[in-house]
């Protein structure tokens, strides 16, 4: 079934308009693809209408109406995606939950949301679900994707996602004014409809539900699809968790408004297959991601063989001399670019089609600092990988660069028709129009983050630099002071750190103190495998972790972001005195990390208080004894004897510490 | 219109004609001797159709003799084995194969270079009926096939989550996963009686409630049977309808776990006794 025509001069405001507008533009072309049973399924824009339809009209009979709230909970599904848009083109509003979250936060936000629908993945999600069926009296409705292990369950409040569709294409067959109904519905709706609420990753505290509108939305997504020249042709791979602003930014708002192809992958795991297979045109990927592949490579061609790696050396050399300069169009010489082609030839497209980044035409990192060397490295290779700095508030973009204009410590100007000011006290504040309405049931905190004059504020301190590229610095909030006077950046000394492959998460301390400490985790993989070829053997994380060995590497690794610190006016007086390295890696589930994998720095400070104790008072080891919660959220205690290690200081400020002492 | 098949059930089960509850396999006075060693004397005991049946006991008890008698691989020198209504005395392991007795085994038997996909693959290679030269021609039926099997095994793949591995050679598995290949092995064989030989050992707590979870779906879904040997008694409680327990090579206790858990032989068998 086609839609019918649509009226002419109609506003595109809402993404359920552009559904039915690309299914009449786009018809033929694929609009979602999903890895299942081995094999890539595709829907174009038209089958896509119809299964939208179908599943809206299924839950409009079942009660489904404007305003009202559905959660979304699960991977990147085609059926989790269309459950969005239907519910959108009822008026009701998404609220994707990250799938990962354990069955309280989940309820929390439920509950919060006031959600009566919620349309999952699994059984796994039914089951935290109906765990806290008592907190959340009004969710009465759940519709399931996959039907497995939920065979025996009660279903008087749980339906198939396959039934609900089933019975809305029944009601369309007996009715054909049912569909045009809808349709109408669609064309008619207001702009100014809530069109999705997001939950922010609560890095600081309980989760907001942050409120956007369908008009700012569809105006943001229109004028960042037009910066990078996004058309139908495009095509990127959907695994970024679906209730992140940016898997719904990127994949589903600039999707519907540009048209192109939205790629779901076969399973969490799979994703770097699926990433080879699909090769998509656009991509983003927060900068840790960047980190493994590029660890990955590293460590795949230390077993390489001679000739391979003496290859792949000198042509990595080559194209981190000329690659990035070729690649903006600068002058290089005619000699550096026979050997940049070669290079093309026996090292940078094979390994782009390892990496499923052959297409890349553009890829964006955001989330955390990027260091200047992995940039590069991925820009060498003629990836044109942009930064751009953005929040759920803004709808994503507040920056992002432009091809051609791109570093690696600034996130670049303003995303089109967006605002930036630096307020009195170096927190940056914007006004976009993808900008949010506000926090859902929590006028206070809508006041405390929107100025009067309209700007949001980001809670980031920052400053631009002399190309108008604007630098973040750190949290507002953690940006702090050393005793002695010496400016504080936790972030900017954890960034510096975590450079280091061998360095996974880092956690600096010094605020109100007399010199700065840190916790270190290892990166299992990059270490794992030097243990490996080094024949140490290890047992766990833990032991790994306290090997003298890994000590002694890290040691090395503080030392010299030390050096590198030092090198900073603003920052050599925050250098790192006394380290340790955890002896548990931070994880979501133990709260210590934000679902977006971000640290929370102050639950982290209470959660080791007696480390951070002994880091300061000189003691050498400390026996601590951890709490950690398994998978199932069942808990368990590990215990260490953690060590502890000096660091030496560089530049004016080692007698400073003297003096501290 | 190229929707999502809705694949409720993996490989449909087999209809072997025998009604949920009734008996499936009835083990009668069997005893099994290696020269003048008793490995098994005078057991009995049965397993009803859609059932989860248990059989646990220290170590050396008989309980892998067991299920390597009920899969043909030893024959007992006394007592019957009927299953699905035909007495049988001695036969081959590919006869229970064809019969609908599939097992995986207590260190894993897979093939270590072949990959995830070819290992359960060849599952499927009792179901293949074209000989070895349409296999060599391949074009024509033995692709179409071909192409019927790969459709079954994608199925066990989705359904044990290892679409990740799909083309990762086994042997460098982490030992979870192979475990998990090789009851997708013993799926693909469409068994109407699936006997498992400790699926658990040596697997931490994730990958137990994993294999747990698995093996519940695979008897609810499909309906198959299961006789499973594991150590892991939290396991055992949970999963089965039915426990046997076995001990030097006799049986002392059989029922539901409830019963087998209180009975005092059985404890002091586990805690063994003063003497």
């Amino acid at each position: 079934m086609r839609a019918t025509a649509l009226p002419a001069g109609m506003t595109l405001d809402t993404f359920p308009k552009y559904l039915l507008l690309n299914a009449q533009r786009f018809g033929d072309r694929p609009a979602l693809r999903h890895k299942d049973y081995g094999i890539w399924q595709s829907w174009s824009w038209s089958q896509q209408l119809d299964e939208i339809r179908a599943l809206a009209i299924g839950l409009q009979s079942m009660g489904l109406a404007h305003g009202e709230r559905v959660a979304v909970i699960g991977a990147n599904r085609p059926r989790l995606y269309w459950a969005i848009c239907a519910a959108q083109s009822l008026g009701a509003i998404p609220v994707p939950v990250y799938a990962d979250a354990v069955a309280e936060e989940l309820a929390h936000v439920l509950d919060h949301a006031e959600v009566r629908f919620a349309v999952v993945q699994d059984q796994e999600q039914v089951d935290k679900i109906q765990s806290f069926s008592d907190h959340i009296p009004r969710l009465k409705t759940i519709i399931y994707d996959e039907p497995r292990g939920l065979r025996d369950y009660d279903h008087s409040s749980l339906h198939s996602f396959a039934d609900v569709q089933a019975q809305g294409r029944s009601l369309l067959s007996s009715d054909p004014q049912i569909g045009s109904r809808w349709e109408k519905g669609i064309v008619e709706a207001s702009g100014d409809d809530i069109s999705v609420m997001l939950y922010t990753s609560g890095t600081t505290g309980r989760s907001k539900g942050v409120m956007l509108s369908a008009r700012g939305s569809v105006a943001a997504a229109v004028d960042t699809a037009v910066f990078d020249g996004l058309t139908e042709k495009d095509s990127v791979l959907a695994y970024l968790p679906l209730a992140w602003v940016g898997d719904h930014y990127l994949n589903y708002a600039q999707g519907y408004v540009s048209g192109f192809c939205m790629n779901c992958p076969e399973s969490p795991e799979t994703v770097p297959q699926d990433l080879r297979e699909i090769a998509p045109t656009f991509y983003f990927a927060p900068p840790r991601v960047f980190e493994g592949l590029l660890t990955s490579v590293t460590i795949r061609m230390e077993d390489a063989s001679a000739l391979k790696r003496k290859m792949y050396n000198h042509f990595i050399g080559i194209a981190r001399k000329h690659g990035e300069s070729i690649l903006e169009g600068r002058p290089v010489s005619f000699g550096a670019r026979i050997s940049y082609a070669l290079g093309r030839i026996f090292v940078y497209e094979p390994l782009k089609n390892v990496l499923g980044l052959s297409n890349i035409r553009v890829a964006y990192t955001a989330g955390e600092a990027i260091g200047q060397d992995l940039f590069s490295f991925f820009r060498s290779l003629g990836i044109n990988l942009k930064q751009l700095y953005g929040q759920t508030e803004a709808f994503l973009y507040v920056t992002c660069q432009k091809d051609g204009a791109v570093r690696a410590d600034a996130v670049g100007p303003a995303a089109p028709n967006v605002d930036i000011r630096i307020s009195d006290n170096g927190e940056v504040q914007f006004r976009s129009p993808g900008q949010f309405t506000g926090y859902f049931k929590q006028d206070d905190a809508t006041r405390e983050t929107v100025t009067e004059d309209g700007f949001v504020k980001t809670g980031d301190a920052g400053f631009f630099e002399a190309d108008g590229q604007l630098r973040i610095i750190d949290r507002a909030k953690d940006v702090g002071k050393l005793n002695a006077g010496a400016l504080f950046a936790p972030k900017y000394i954890e960034n510096v750190l975590k450079f280091f492959p061998n360095i996974k998460e880092a956690v600096a301390f010094g605020h109100a103190r007399d010199f700065v400490t840190a916790f270190i985790n290892i990166d299992l993989q990059a270490v794992g495998n030097w243990a490996e070829r080094n024949n140490i053997a290890y047992a766990s994380y833990q032991e790994l972790a306290g090997h003298p060995e890994v000590y002694r590497i890290i040691a090395g690794h503080v030392d010299e972001a030390n050096r590198r610190l030092a090198s900073e006016p603003m920052m050599a007086g925050a250098q790192i005195n006394r380290f340790l390295i955890l002896h548990k890696e931070l994880d979501a589930d133990d709260g210590e990390l934000t679902r977006t994998q971000k640290v929370r720095r102050s639950f982290v400070a209470d959660r080791y208080e007696p480390l951070i104790e002994a880091l300061y008072d000189g003691s050498t080891q400390k026996f601590v004894e951890t709490e950690v919660t398994y998978e199932d959220g069942r808990k368990g205690k590990i215990r260490a004897t953690v060590r502890i290690e000096d660091a030496a200081i560089y530049g004016g400020s080692a007698a400073l510490r003297e003096a501290a002492e | 219109m190229n929707a999502q098949p809705e694949h409720t059930a993996i490989v449909a089960a087999r209809d072997d004609g025998i009604a949920p509850g009734e008996l499936l396999m009835d083990v009668r006075n069997v005893s099994l001797r290696f020269g003048g060693v008793k490995a098994i004397t005078d057991i009995s005991f049965n397993v009803r159709k859609g059932e989860i049946r248990a059989i646990i006991g220290p170590n050396g008890a008989g309980k892998t003799s067991m299920l390597n008698v009920i899969n043909g691989f030893y024959t007992p020198q006394e007592g019957t084995i009927t299953f699905r209504g035909v007495e049988r005395r001695a036969m081959k392991p590919h006869h229970a194969v064809r019969q609908g007795i599939a097992r995986t085994f207590q260190n894993v038997a897979l093939f270590k270079g072949m990959s995830t996909l070819d290992n359960i693959m060849t599952g499927r290679s009792v179901k293949m009926n074209r000989g070895l030269g349409w296999q060599m021609l391949w074009h024509g039926p033995a692709l179409r096939e071909e192409i019927e099997h790969r459709e079954k095994v994608e199925e066990i793949i989705d359904f044990l989550e290892i679409q990740h591995i799909r083309r990762t050679p086994v042997g460098k598995l982490p030992y979870g996963l192979q475990k998990r290949v090789e009851l997708g092995r013993a799926l693909a064989m469409e068994p109407s009686l699936l006997l498992l030989d400790e699926p658990m050992a040596g697997m931490n707590l994730e990958e137990k409630e994993d294999m747990s979870r698995f093996i519940l779906d695979v008897n609810r879904q499909r309906g198959t049977t299961i006789c499973l040997i594991e150590h892991d008694m939290g396991v055992v409680m949970d999963l089965s309808d039915r426990v046997v327990v076995l001990d030097y090579g006799k049986k002392i206790a059989d029922g539901v776990p409830d019963e087998v858990k209180s009975n005092q032989q059985v404890i002091d068998a586990y805690l063994g006794v003063a003497h």
